[in-house]
C-alpha cells in the first residue's frame, strides 16, 4: 500500500482523497495472514478444505475449528479472525433459522449469500465499528438447483465460483484449482484434489503446525453439510502426503 | 358465504356497523392436473341471508403463478391476501425469482395460525411453480396447512365430498380436470343455501392463468327432483 | 416471524392504524364509544377448542426400546376431512414423539422442535437432545401456554433412549406430565390402556410383541373411535436409533356381522 496513514485510515467511514476505505483494505489483510482455504464445486456437490495453523502446541486437537454448518443444507468455512468469524457464521444462522420459520423451507443459498453480505458491508459504513476481519465461503446441494458457492469478502462484495481460494497462499491454491476439471468431479475425488493442495500450499517454513479441515455437502450426503468421515479423510490425507512426499523426491532427483 | 356472528362487542352505545354479522357460506375448490391446477369457486357473498354480491369473484391473485381460493369472512380474506401478496412480491425481488407455491402457502398458514383466535378464513392456496409443478395447499382455520392433490372448501364442500373422492382421478387432462370442477361446484351451489349465482374458473400452468367464469343458467343439469 | 415479531407472541394483527370509531379521540379526551376507550388490542379473544384434530396416540416399552403409533386421520369435527396428517416424527436418534389433538398446534410446535434439532447439529459436537429433556421442555412450554390461558390443544408422547434405558412419558394441553411403560392419549386412555397394561404386567414383552399389541390396540380404536382412521404410522426407537415405518392399514374384521340374526 503506497499512502500508509496520511489520516484517512482511522475510521471506514471516510474515503482517502483517491477514493480508498483503507480500513476495509486492512481488514482484507487480516484474511491474507490466515491459514488458506479453499472451496470447490464440483458436478454433485461442494467441498470445502481449510489449512488450520495451529499456533501452539497446547491445544487440543480439534479446537479452533474453522468449518462451521450454517444450517441443515449448508456449510461455511472461514478465514481471518476466528472470533469475527464466528460471528458470522452466527449470523448466517439466524438468517437461515428465521427464513426456515418464515417460509416453511431451507433458505436458498443465493438469499443467504445476500443476507450475510449485506451485513458485512454494513461494517465499512459507519465509523463506531471496524470491519470484519475474515472471508468466507459458503456452500450447498440441492436437488432442484445442484451444488452451489459463494465466497464473501470484509467489504461486503460476494461471488459465486466453480473453484475458490482465500487465506495465506490463495495464490498458490487457485493457480492449482485452475487445473482441475471442477465441473466434471464429484466430490469423491475433490475430497483428495482439497487435501493435496492444502499440504502442497501448506508452508513448512513459516508454519510448522497445521491440521487439514475437510467437509462436503453432495448429492451422497442427501444435501446435509457434513464433515468428510474419518477414514474418508485420512485416505486423502495420506494421498496428499504421498504426492508432497513424491514431489520432494523428484526435485532433489533434477538436482 | 352463511352467516355467523364472531366477535360481536355487546356495548350498547356501539355504532351498528361494528358488529355486523361477517358473511361466511362459500364453495371453493382446487384441482392437480397433467401441467397444473384447475381452481374454481361460487360467487355468493351474503349477509346473513341478504346476498349482498351475487357475482364475487373468489379467486384472488397472489402472483402471477400463484392464486388463492377464499372462503370465511370476506374481510378477513381480503385482508390477509392483500398481505401476502405484499409479502410474495417483496419476496419475489429479493429471490428475483417466482416465489414457491410452498412459500405463499407458509406465509399464509403463520398468519392464519397466529391471529386464529380473530380470523375466519379457510383458504386454498393454489399455483404452478417450477421446482413442483401444479400444487394445492390447504390452509382451514385454526392454520394449520396440508398439500391436497385435490381440495374443496367453504360450507357447499360439505355436501360434495363424496361427489370428488367418488371422481377425482390422478393425471387428469386440462379438460377434465375444467369439467371435474365445474360439476363439482355445480352440486355444491344446488345444496348449499349460502353459495350460488356463477361458477368462476382459473385454470394455473407454466403459461400462467387462464380465467372463465360459467354463468348460473348454463351450469351443467344434476337431478333436480 | 420477523415481520410479526417473536414466534411465541405474534404482534397484533392490526395496530399502528386508527382505532373504529375513534377518529376525533384526542389524547386525554376519549370519546364513549366502546372501542374507543377500548382499543381491540386490549382483548385477547383465545381458543375456545381446536379445529382440525387428530385422535389417539399409542406409545409402549419393550424390553429394548419403545414403540409409538397413530393414526393419520385430521377430523374437522366430524367430518374426515385430512387423510394424510403424520404424527409420529422422529426428533433426533434418541427420541419419537407422537402427538394428538389440534393439529395447527402440532404443526407450529413441530417446526420449533425441527429448529432446535439443527441449532443442535449446528453446534457439532456430537452431543443429542436427550427424550426427558424434550419431555420436560414440553411440560413448561405446554404449561407456560396454558397460563396465559391460550393452551396449545394437545397430548404428547415423548419415546426414546436415555441412559440405554427405554424411556416414555406424555404431556397434555395443561403441561401434567407422568411416565408410564403404556401410554394411551384421546379415547384410546378409555380403551387401549386397559390392554397395555394388561401386557406391561405380564412381562417379557419384546419388539415383536409390542408391535402386534400396539396395532391391535388401533383396531380396536377404529372400531370404537368415531374420530380414528384405518392409516397409520409406527415408529420404533431403540438403542440403534429411530425408524418411523411407511404408513400401514389396519385389517379390519367383520364376521362377527353374521352372528346378528337379521329377521
Amino acid at each position: 500500500m503506497s499512502s500508509i496513514g496520511t489520516g484517512y485510515d482511522l475510521s471506514a467511514s471516510q474515503f482517502s482523497p483517491d477514493g480508498r476505505v483503507f480500513q476495509v483494505e486492512y481488514a482484507a489483510k487480516a484474511v491474507e495472514n490466515s491459514g488458506t482455504v479453499i472451496g470447490l464445486r464440483g458436478k454433485d456437490g461442494v467441498v470445502f478444505g481449510v489449512e488450520k495453523l495451529v499456533t501452539s502446541k497446547l491445544y487440543e486437537p480439534g479446537a479452533n475449528k474453522r468449518i462451521f454448518h450454517v444450517d441443515e443444507h449448508v456449510g461455511m468455512a472461514v478465514s481471518g479472525l476466528i472470533s469475527d468469524a464466528r460471528q458470522i457464521v452466527e449470523t448466517a444462522r439466524s438468517e437461515a433459522s428465521n427464513y426456515r420459520s418464515q417460509y416453511g423451507i431451507q433458505v436458498p443459498l443465493k438469499y443467504l449469500n445476500e443476507r450475510v453480505s449485506m451485513y458485512m458491508h454494513a461494517y465499512t459504513l459507519y465509523s463506531a465499528v471496524r470491519p470484519y476481519g475474515c472471508s468466507v465461503v459458503m456452500g450447498t446441494w440441492t436437488d432442484y438447483e445442484g451444488p452451489q458457492m459463494y465466497m464473501l469478502d470484509p467489504s461486503g462484495v460476494s461471488f459465486s465460483y466453480f473453484g475458490c481460494a482465500v487465506g495465506k497462499a490463495k495464490q498458490a491454491a487457485k493457480t492449482e484449482i485452475e487445473k482441475l476439471k471442477l465441473a466434471d468431479m464429484s466430490v469423491k475425488d475433490l475430497v483428495k484434489e482439497a487435501a493435496r493442495i492444502i499440504y502442497l500450499v501448506h508452508d513448512e517454513l513459516k508454519d510448522k503446525q497445521f491440521e487439514l479441515e475437510l467437509s462436503w455437502v453432495s448429492e451422497a450426503t442427501k444435501g446435509k453439510h457434513e464433515l468428510v468421515p474419518r477414514e474418508v479423510a485420512s485416505e486423502a490425507e495420506n494421498l496428499a502426503k504421498q504426492a508432497l512426499a513424491d514431489i520432494e523426491d523428484s526435485d532433489e532427483g533434477e538436482m | 358465504m352463511a352467516a355467523s356472528v364472531i366477535n360481536t362487542y355487546t356495548d350498547p352505545g356501539m355504532p351498528e356497523w361494528l358488529s355486523a354479522p361477517h358473511s361466511t357460506g362459500t364453495s371453493i375448490m382446487a384441482c392437480e392436473f397433467d401441467g397444473g391446477v384447475v381452481i374454481g369457486a361460487d360467487s355468493r357473498t351474503t349477509t346473513g341471508a341478504y346476498i349482498a354480491n351475487r357475482v364475487t369473484d373468489k379467486l384472488t391473485r397472489i402472483t402471477d403463478h400463484i392464486y388463492c381460493c377464499r372462503s370465511g369472512s370476506a374481510a378477513d380474506t381480503q385482508a390477509i391476501a392483500d398481505i401476502v401478496t405484499y409479502h410474495l412480491n417483496f419476496h419475489k425481488m429479493e429471490l428475483s425469482e417466482e416465489p414457491l407455491v410452498q412459500t405463499a402457502a407458509a406465509i399464509f398458514r403463520e398468519l392464519c395460525y397466529n391471529y386464529r383466535d380473530s380470523l375466519v378464513a379457510g383458504i386454498l392456496v393454489a399455483g404452478w411453480d417450477k421446482k413442483n409443478g401444479g400444487q394445492i395447499y390447504s390452509v382451514p382455520i385454526g392454520g394449520m396447512v396440508q398439500r391436497q392433490a385435490v381440495s374443496i372448501g367453504g360450507s357447499g364442500s360439505t355436501y360434495v365430498y363424496g361427489y370428488v373422492d367418488a371422481n377425482f382421478k390422478p393425471n387428469m387432462t386440462k379438460e377434465e380436470a375444467v369439467k371435474f370442477v365445474t360439476n363439482t361446484l355445480s352440486l355444491a351451489i344446488l345444496r348449499d343455501g349460502s353459495s350460488g349465482g356463477v361458477v368462476r374458473l382459473g385454470v394455473i400452468t407454466e403459461a400462467g392463468v387462464e380465467r372463465s367464469v360459467i354463468l348460473g343458467d348454463q351450469l351443467p343439469k344434476f337431478y333436480e327432483g | 416471524m420477523a415481520f410479526m415479531g417473536d414466534t411465541m407472541n405474534p404482534a397484533p394483527l392490526w395496530h399502528n392504524g386508527p382505532t373504529p370509531g375513534a377518529f376525533y379521540n384526542f389524547p386525554g379526551n376519549s370519546s364513549t364509544y366502546g372501542p374507543g376507550s377500548h382499543p381491540a388490542s386490549d382483548f385477547k379473544a383465545h381458543s375456545a377448542s381446536p379445529i382440525t384434530t387428530t385422535t389417539t396416540v399409542i406409545g409402549l416399552k419393550f424390553d429394548k426400546g419403545v414403540v409409538i403409533a397413530a393414526d393419520t386421520l385430521g377430523s374437522y369435527g366430524s367430518l374426515a376431512r385430512f387423510r394424510d396428517c403424520p404424527r409420529v416424527m422422529k426428533v433426533n436418534d434418541l427420541i419419537l414423539l407422537g402427538n394428538g389433538g389440534d393439529y395447527a398446534d402440532f404443526q407450529y410446535l413441530k417446526d420449533i422442535i425441527e429448529q432446535k434439532i439443527i441449532d443442535e447439529k449446528c453446534i457439532g459436537d456430537g452431543l443429542q437432545l436427550k427424550p426427558r429433556s424434550l419431555h420436560c421442555w414440553l411440560t413448561r412450554v405446554l404449561y407456560n401456554k396454558r397460563s396465559k390461558m391460550d393452551p396449545l390443544w394437545s397430548n404428547y408422547v415423548v419415546a426414546g433412549i436415555q441412559d440405554g434405558e427405554p424411556f416414555l412419558g406424555a404431556v397434555d394441553k395443561l403441561g401434567t406430565a407422568y411416565e408410564d411403560a403404556a401410554i394411551a392419549t384421546g379415547l384410546g386412555a378409555y380403551m387401549a390402556t386397559p390392554l397395555l397394561r394388561e401386557a406391561v404386567d405380564k412381562g417379557g414383552l419384546d419388539e415383536q410383541g409390542a408391535k402386534a399389541l400396539v396395532q391391535k390396540c388401533l383396531e380396536v380404536l377404529y372400531y370404537r373411535d368415531a374420530r380414528a382412521f384405518q392409516r397409520y404410522q409406527l415408529g420404533v426407537v431403540t438403542a440403534d436409533g429411530v425408524t418411523v415405518e411407511d404408513l400401514a392399514e389396519i385389517t379390519p374384521r367383520w364376521e362377527l356381522a353374521h352372528m346378528i340374526h337379521m329377521k
